[in-house]
C-alpha cells in the first residue's frame, strides 16, 4: 500500500458554525424551500378558483370575520421581537436569555393557537360548502400545522436547554435555526392572511 | 400509404383537418429523420473511426463543431414551431363558417347525439353515430355527463377533451364518403374500450335522406311479436331510461332508440347490430359490457323475442 | 471538560495514525452493530442506497410482470384472458409503481450510494432522514401492492384524473391507497432530495469547486432541487384528492366552484418535471460511463451542466402539453409549443458532447458502453418524436393514443432504464467487489436492445392507426392485429434481456471475477475506495485539484488529515470553492427513524379510514420524532471548546 500524500491537518476545525455554514441549515432551507412551494401552489390554487367565478366568495357566503385573524396576525408579529432576541442570544451562547426567550415565544404560541381556534370559527363557510370554503379552510389548515410544528418544536428545545444538554455548542445552532423557521412561519402567515380576509372583501 | 389509410386513422386524410395535419406530420417526420440520419453518422463514425496515436486530440474543433450544432438545432426548432403556429391558424380558418350545428354529450360508456336547429322541427335525437355531408363544415359541441372523455375522430380531426362541468367544440370539414370509426380517447372508466361512435360521411343528399328518417317518428310495429315487444318496451323498465319518438317511452338518461335498428352496433360499438347480438344484449347486458349503466331486465324468452323483434322494426 | 486539553490530544487520522492501524481503528468507529438490530438502525449511505436498489429492482420485476399481463391481453383482438376491471387495475399499477416506485426511487438510490464516494466524503447528510426514507418507500410500495393482492388496487390511472377518481365515480378505497401511496413516495423522495442537496453542497472534498465536480453529481443537484420544487404540487394536490373522497371537500367538483382541471394543472406540474427527475440521473451516468470507456475527460462539461441546468428551468414551463387537448386558449400554447421543443437544444448539447468524447478518444465497447451506444439510438429517436408530440395540431391526433406510449418508453426505458443498466454494469464492482460477466452483460444488451425495439416501434404506428390508450381490448378488423402481436412478442423478449441481466448480476455476486478499487481505469474518486468500500468510505479524506483527480498526479491521491478516530466524523466544505471549513460529527446508528417510519405509517394508512387518525396518529409520530433527535449521552470524550 502506497503511502499516502498528506497536505493540510483540519484539527484545529471548528465542530460547530451557524447560518450557511452549518449542515443543519442547508436542510431547514430545502425544507423552506419544499414548504414555500407547497404555501406557493396552493395559493396559485386559491387564485385558479377566484378566476373561474363572478363572484368571490360565491353567495350566500359572507367574507371571513376580522377580529381573530387580525389579532393573531398582530400577535404573530410582535412575537418576533423575543424571536429575534432568542437567535441573537443563541449565536451569543447566552443561555440564559435563550431560555427567556423561549419561554416567552411559546407562551405567545398558546394565544396564538387559541386565537387560531377561533379563526377557524369565523370562516363563515365550511370546508363542504363549496371549492371557495374547501381551499381556505385548506390554507389555514396549512398554516395550522407549520405553526404546530414549530411550536412543538420551540417547546422540546426550551426543555432541552434546560438540561445538561443546553451547554452544548452545536444545541445553540439548533436554536438560532428553530428561530429561522419561525420567521418562516410568520412571513408565510402574511400572504395567507391577505387571501383569506382581505382579498373576497376586494374583489367582491 | 394506403395500409395506414383504415377506417380509423389519423393518417386516413378524409377530412380537411385532418389532411393538414398529415402535412404538417410530414414535415416534422422528414426534418426529424434528417437529424436521427445526422446523429447516428455521427455516432457511427465515432465507433469505427481509426485512430492515429496517444495525445492526439481534435477538441477545439469539436467545440465549434457543437456551437453550430446548437445553432442548428434552435433554428430548426424555431422552423418547426413557426411551421405549427401557421398550420394552426390554417386549421382555425378551416373551421369558420360551419354549416351544420350538432351537440355531441359523452356518458360512461355511450355517445348522445343530437342534431341542433333553429327550428324545433328540425331537431332529433340519435346516440353512438354521427352523420356528416362530405364538404360540409360541421361545429359539435362537446359535452360530458359524469368523467372525462375525449371526441375523436382520427380520419377526419383531432381529438377534444369533453369536461364535465365545461363546455368545448370542435369544427369537423369531412371530405371523403365512408363509414369511419371513433372512440373515446380520454381513459373514462372500466368500459373506456367499449365507447365507439360511428361516423359515417355521405353526399349532401344522401344526409337529407337519413335525417328525413331521423326526424320521424319510430314505425307502428306490424305483426303479433312485434307488437308485444313495444307493450313490454314501453310497458316496463325500458322506457324510464330509454325514448323512442312516437311512443310513450321517453327517458332521457339512455341512447335514444327510435332508430336503433338503423345503427351499425349495439352498445356503442360493442356488437355488430344483429338479431341474435340484439337478443343477447338485452338478455344480459352486464354479461356483454360489465359495469355499463342498463340493468338486466328479466324476461321470459317469449319476451325477449317479442322485444328483439320490435327493436328490429326501428330502422 | 478541561480547558487546558488541545484538539490535538484526541486520536485522530494524520501521519501518526494511517495504514493498517488506522482502519482498524475507524472500522470500530464506523461499524454498526451486528444482527437484525444493527441491519434495522444502520445509518451507512452504502446499506441503506444498496437497500433502496435492490427495492427499486424488485419493484421493476413485478411492474415489468404487469407489463408482460397487458401485452399478453392485447396481444390478440377481443382478448378474454383479463377483464376490465382486473385490465386497469393492472394498467394504473404499472404506472404507478414504474414512475413512483422504480424510476424515482432507483436514480435516488444510486445517488445515495454513490455521491458521497464521488465526492470523497464518509456518509451522506441527515443518515438517519436517509434510514427514514427508506422505510418510508418501502411502506408505500407494500401498502400498494398489497391492496392489489385483495383486488383492490387503484384502477383510475397513475394520473388519477378527476372527477373519474373521484368520491362519486370511484368509491370504494381503491383510489385513496394510490393517493396515500404518493403521499410515502413523496415523503421518501423529498427526504433524499434534501440530504443529496446538502452533501453537494456541502460535503465535497476540498478542493472539489463546483467546477470540478462529477457530472452526475451535477445531475443530481439538478434533480434535487427540481424534486424540491415539483413534489409539492402532487403532495398537494393528492391531499386535496383525499379530502375530496374522504372529508368531503369540493376541489375538484364543478358543481360547488370547483374544476377537475385544476387536479391536471396540478399534478402534471409535478408529473412533467417528474419526467426529467428521471432522466436527468441517467444522463449523469452516461456522462461518467463515457469518459471512463473512452478513456478521456468529457468534451464539453460547461456545456453539459449548462444543459443539465436548462433542462431543469425548462422543464417546469412544459406541463401544459400534457394538457393541449382540455381546450386551454389557443395563445398560450404556442408558448407551450416552443418551451417544450426547446428541451430538446440542451439534449442535443448532451448528446453531442457524449459523442463527441468517443470520437475523440479511444473507447472500449465493454457492457457499460454497448448500453450508452444503445441509449442514443433509443433516445433521439424518442426526443424526435417528443419534438412531433411538442407541435399542437400533431398533438391532438396523437395525444392518447399508442404513439404516445411508444414516445414515453422511448424516453424513458430508452433514455433512463438502458443508462441504469449501463451504470448497474458500471459500478457493481464497486457495490459488491466483484464484476459481472462480460459475456453474458453484451448477451443481455442485445436481446434487450432489440426486444425493445420490437415491442415499442410498433406501437407509433398504432397510434397513428388510432389505437387510444388504455384499452382493455379492441375489435378485429382495425388493422391492428399484426402490430399489436409483434409489439407483445418484443416485450417477451425484452423482459428476457432483462431476466439474462439480473441472472448475470446475481450470479456474479458469488462468482464474478474480483475487481480491486479502480477495474476500469476510471477516474472518480469513487474509484479510490475500496470495492466494496469500509464503512467508513475513505481512511483520510482526498484533496481535489482537477474533474479527473485518479488521472492526474500518476494516480496518487493527496489528502488531508485531523479528523477524530473515536467517533464519527466527516468534513464540511464552502458552497462554492469546498474549502475545508468545520469538522462534522455524524450521526451513530439509530432504531428511532424506524420508529418514526412506523408510526407516520400507521398515521397514513388509518387516515385512509378516518380523519382523526392525522390528530391522534400524529402524537406518536412527534414522539418519535423528539426521541430521533434527542442529543445521546456521549461515550467519547468531548470535543474541547475552542475560542
Amino acid at each position: 500500500m502506497r503511502e499516502p500524500q498528506f497536505t493540510a491537518d483540519l484539527a484545529e476545525l471548528p465542530t460547530h458554525g451557524f447560518g450557511h455554514r452549518a449542515l443543519t441549515w442547508w436542510g431547514v432551507v430545502a425544507f423552506f424551500l419544499i414548504e414555500g412551494t407547497a404555501f406557493l401552489l396552493a395559493i396559485a390554487a386559491y387564485f385558479y378558483l377566484l378566476n373561474q367565478e363572478q363572484l368571490w366568495p360565491p353567495p350566500p357566503y359572507p367574507p371571513p370575520d376580522l377580529l381573530a385573524g387580525t389579532l393573531f396576525t398582530i400577535l404573530i408579529l410582535l412575537s418576533e421581537i423575543p424571536n429575534t432576541a432568542a437567535k441573537r442570544a443563541a449565536e451569543h451562547g447566552d443561555l440564559r436569555t435563550l431560555r427567556r426567550m423561549f419561554i416567552a415565544v411559546s407562551a405567545i404560541c398558546l394565544v396564538l393557537m387559541v386565537l387560531r381556534g377561533f379563526e377557524f370559527n369565523s370562516l363563515n363557510v365550511l370546508w363542504t360548502d363549496n371549492a371557495y370554503g374547501s381551499i381556505v379552510w385548506a390554507l389555514l389548515f396549512l398554516h395550522t400545522t407549520h405553526f404546530l410544528t414549530d411550536w412543538v418544536d420551540t417547546l422540546v428545545l426550551t426543555a432541552l436547554m434546560h438540561t445538561k444538554h443546553g451547554v452544548e455548542p452545536r444545541r445553540f445552532v439548533d436554536c438560532a435555526e428553530n428561530a429561522m423557521y419561525w420567521r418562516f412561519v410568520w412571513l408565510s402567515w402574511l400572504p395567507i392572511y391577505v387571501l383569506i380576509y382581505w382579498l373576497p372583501r376586494l374583489v367582491s | 400509404m394506403s395500409w395506414l389509410d383504415t377506417f380509423q386513422s389519423a393518417a386516413g386524410n378524409d377530412g380537411q383537418q385532418s389532411a393538414l395535419v398529415s402535412e404538417l406530420f410530414a414535415i416534422f417526420l422528414a426534418v426529424t429523420a434528417l437529424f436521427f440520419v445526422a446523429v447516428m453518422i455521427f455516432l457511427i463514425w465515432a465507433i469505427l473511426r481509426r485512430r492515429r496515436g496517444e495525445g492526439e486530440s481534435r477538441e477545439p474543433a469539436l467545440r465549434r463543431l457543437l456551437v453550430g450544432w446548437v445553432g442548428l438545432i434552435s433554428l430548426t426548432l424555431a422552423g418547426l414551431t413557426l411551421a405549427t403556429w401557421l398550420y394552426d391558424r390554417g386549421l382555425a380558418r378551416a373551421a369558420a363558417t360551419p354549416a351544420l350545428e350538432i351537440e355531441v354529450t359523452a356518458n360512461q360508456w355511450w355517445w348522445d347525439v343530437r342534431y341542433a336547429d333553429d327550428d324545433a322541427n328540425w331537431i332529433f335525437r340519435t346516440a353512438n353515430e354521427l352523420h356528416l355531408p362530405a364538404g360540409v363544415p360541421a361545429h359539435i359541441t362537446l359535452r360530458s355527463n359524469d368523467v372525462i372523455h375525449s371526441f375523436w375522430v382520427p380520419n377526419l380531426a383531432g381529438k377534444q377533451d369533453m369536461i364535465p362541468g365545461r363546455e368545448a367544440d370542435i369544427s369537423i370539414r369531412p371530405l371523403r364518403r365512408g363509414v369511419y370509426r371513433a372512440q373515446c380517447a380520454e381513459f373514462c372508466g372500466l368500459q373506456h374500450a367499449r365507447m365507439a361512435l360511428d361516423v359515417t360521411v355521405e353526399s349532401p343528399a344522401d344526409f337529407i335522406a337519413w335525417r328525413a328518417a331521423a326526424l320521424k317518428p319510430a314505425a307502428a310495429p306490424v305483426g303479433g311479436s312485434a307488437q308485444a315487444g313495444q307493450a313490454i318496451v314501453t310497458g316496463r323498465q325500458c322506457a324510464s331510461c330509454h325514448s323512442i319518438a312516437g311512443t310513450p317511452a321517453s327517458g332521457q338518461v339512455a341512447p335514444d332508440l327510435t332508430h336503433f335498428a338503423s345503427r351499425r352496433t349495439i352498445a356503442a360499438g360493442t356488437l355488430p347490430m344483429s338479431r341474435a347480438n340484439i337478443a343477447a344484449w338485452i338478455a344480459d347486458p352486464q354479461a356483454v359490457k360489465p359495469g355499463n349503466n342498463m340493468p338486466k331486465v328479466p324476461l321470459t324468452p317469449a319476451e325477449l323475442a317479442a322485444v328483439t323483434a320490435y327493436l328490429e322494426t326501428l330502422k | 471538560m478541561s480547558a487546558v486539553m488541545s484538539p490535538r490530544d484526541l486520536p485522530r487520522d494524520g501521519p501518526e495514525l494511517t495504514g493498517e492501524a488506522l482502519h482498524a481503528r475507524l472500522e470500530k468507529t464506523w461499524s454498526r452493530p451486528p444482527g437484525l438490530w444493527g441491519w434495522l438502525s444502520t445509518t451507512d449511505h452504502k446499506e441503506i442506497g444498496r437497500r433502496y436498489i435492490v427495492t427499486a429492482f424488485v419493484f421493476l420485476l413485478l411492474g415489468g410482470a404487469l407489463a408482460l399481463l397487458i401485452r399478453a391481453q392485447l396481444a390478440t383482438p377481443e382478448s378474454g384472458l383479463i377483464g376490465p376491471d382486473r385490465y386497469n387495475q393492472i394498467f394504473t399499477m404499472h404506472g404507478t409503481t414504474m414512475m413512483f416506485l422504480f424510476a424515482v426511487p432507483v436514480m435516488e438510490a444510486m445517488a445515495i450510494y454513490l455521491i458521497p464516494l464521488m465526492l470523497g466524503t464518509r456518509n451522506i447528510s441527515f443518515p438517519r432522514l436517509n434510514a427514514f426514507s427508506y422505510f418510508m418507500y418501502l411502506a408505500g410500495g407494500i401498502l400498494l401492492w398489497v391492496a392489489f393482492v385483495l383486488n383492490i388496487g387503484p384502477d383510475a390511472g397513475w394520473f388519477s384524473y378527476v372527477p373519474l377518481a373521484g368520491p362519486e365515480f370511484s368509491p370504494g378505497k381503491r383510489v385513496d391507497i394510490w393517493a396515500q401511496m404518493v403521499t410515502f413516495t413523496e415523503v421518501a423522495a423529498l427526504a433524499v432530495a434534501v440530504e443529496i442537496t446538502a452533501t453537494i453542497l456541502k460535503q465535497r472534498a476540498p478542493g472539489m469547486n463546483l467546477a470540478r465536480m462529477p457530472l452526475f453529481a451535477w445531475a443530481m443537484l439538478v434533480v434535487s432541487l427540481m424534486v424540491i420544487f415539483s413534489m409539492p404540487s402532487v403532495a398537494l394536490t393528492s391531499g386535496m384528492l383525499l379530502s375530496d373522497r374522504l372529508i368531503g371537500t369540493q376541489f375538484f367538483n364543478s358543481f360547488e366552484y370547483g374544476d377537475p382541471l385544476l387536479w391536471q394543472h396540478l399534478f402534471w406540474f409535478f408529473g412533467h418535471p417528474e419526467v426529467y427527475i428521471i432522466f436527468l440521473p441517467a444522463t449523469g451516468f452516461v456522462s461518467e460511463i463515457v469518459q471512463t470507456f473512452s478513456r478521456r475527460p468529457i468534451i464539453g462539461y460547461s456545456a453539459v451542466v449548462l444543459a443539465l441546468v436548462g433542462t431543469g428551468l425548462l422543464a417546469f414551463g412544459l406541463w401544459v402539453h400534457h394538457m393541449f387537448a382540455t381546450g386551454l386558449p389557443r395563445m398560450g400554447y404556442a408558448f407551450y409549443t416552443a418551451a417544450s421543443m426547446a428541451v430538446s437544444v440542451p439534449a442535443g448539447i448532451q448528446i453531442f458532447c457524449w459523442i463527441a468524447t468517443m470520437w475523440d478518444g479511444r473507447p472500449r465497447f465493454q457492457t457499460p458502453l454497448l448500453w450508452v451506444v444503445g441509449f442514443i439510438f433509443t433516445f433521439v429517436i424518442g426526443g424526435l418524436t417528443g419534438v412531433m408530440l411538442a407541435s399542437v395540431p400533431l398533438d391532438l391526433q396523437l395525444h392518447d393514443t399508442f404513439f404516445v406510449v411508444a414516445h414515453f418508453h422511448y424516453v424513458l426505458i430508452g433514455g433512463a432504464v438502458f443508462p441504469l443498466l449501463g451504470a448497474i454494469t458500471y459500478w457493481f464492482p464497486k457495490f459488491t467487489g466483484r464484476m459481472m460477466s462480460e459475456g453474458v452483460g453484451k448477451l443481455s444488451f442485445w436481446i434487450g436492445f432489440v426486444g425493445f425495439q420490437i415491442a415499442f416501434f410498433p406501437m407509433h404506428l398504432l397510434g397513428i392507426l388510432g389505437m387510444p390508450r388504455r384499452v382493455y381490448t379492441y375489435p378485429a378488423g382495425l388493422g391492428w392485429e399484426t402490430l399489436n402481436l409483434v409489439s407483445s412478442i418484443g416485450a417477451f423478449l425484452f423482459a428476457l434481456g432483462l431476466a439474462i441481466f439480473i441472472g448475470n448480476a446475481l450470479a456474479s455476486l458469488r462468482r464474478g471475477r474480483e475487481a480491486g478499487p479502480d477495474p476500469w481505469g476510471a477516474s472518480g474518486l469513487e474509484w479510490a475506495a475500496a470495492s466494496p468500500p469500509a464503512p467508513y468510505n475513505f481512511a483520510h479524506i482526498p484533496l481535489v485539484s482537477s474533474r479527473n483527480p485518479l488521472w492526474e498526479n500518476d494516480g496518487v491521491l493527496p489528502v488531508v488529515h485531523g479528523l477524530r478516530v473515536d467517533d464519527r466524523e466527516g468534513l464540511l466544505t464552502t458552497v462554492i470553492d469546498a474549502r475545508p471549513d468545520m469538522r462534522e460529527p455524524s450521526p451513530e446508528p439509530s432504531l428511532w427513524p424506524l420508529v418514526a417510519a412506523l408510526a407516520t405509517t400507521v398515521m397514513f394508512v388509518s387516515s385512509i379510514f378516518t380523519p382523526w387518525a392525522v390528530l391522534v396518529g400524529s402524537i406518536p409520530v412527534a414522539a418519535a420524532l423528539i426521541a430521533w433527535f434527542w442529543p445521546k449521552e456521549s461515550t467519547v470524550t468531548p470535543e474541547p471548546v475552542i475560542d
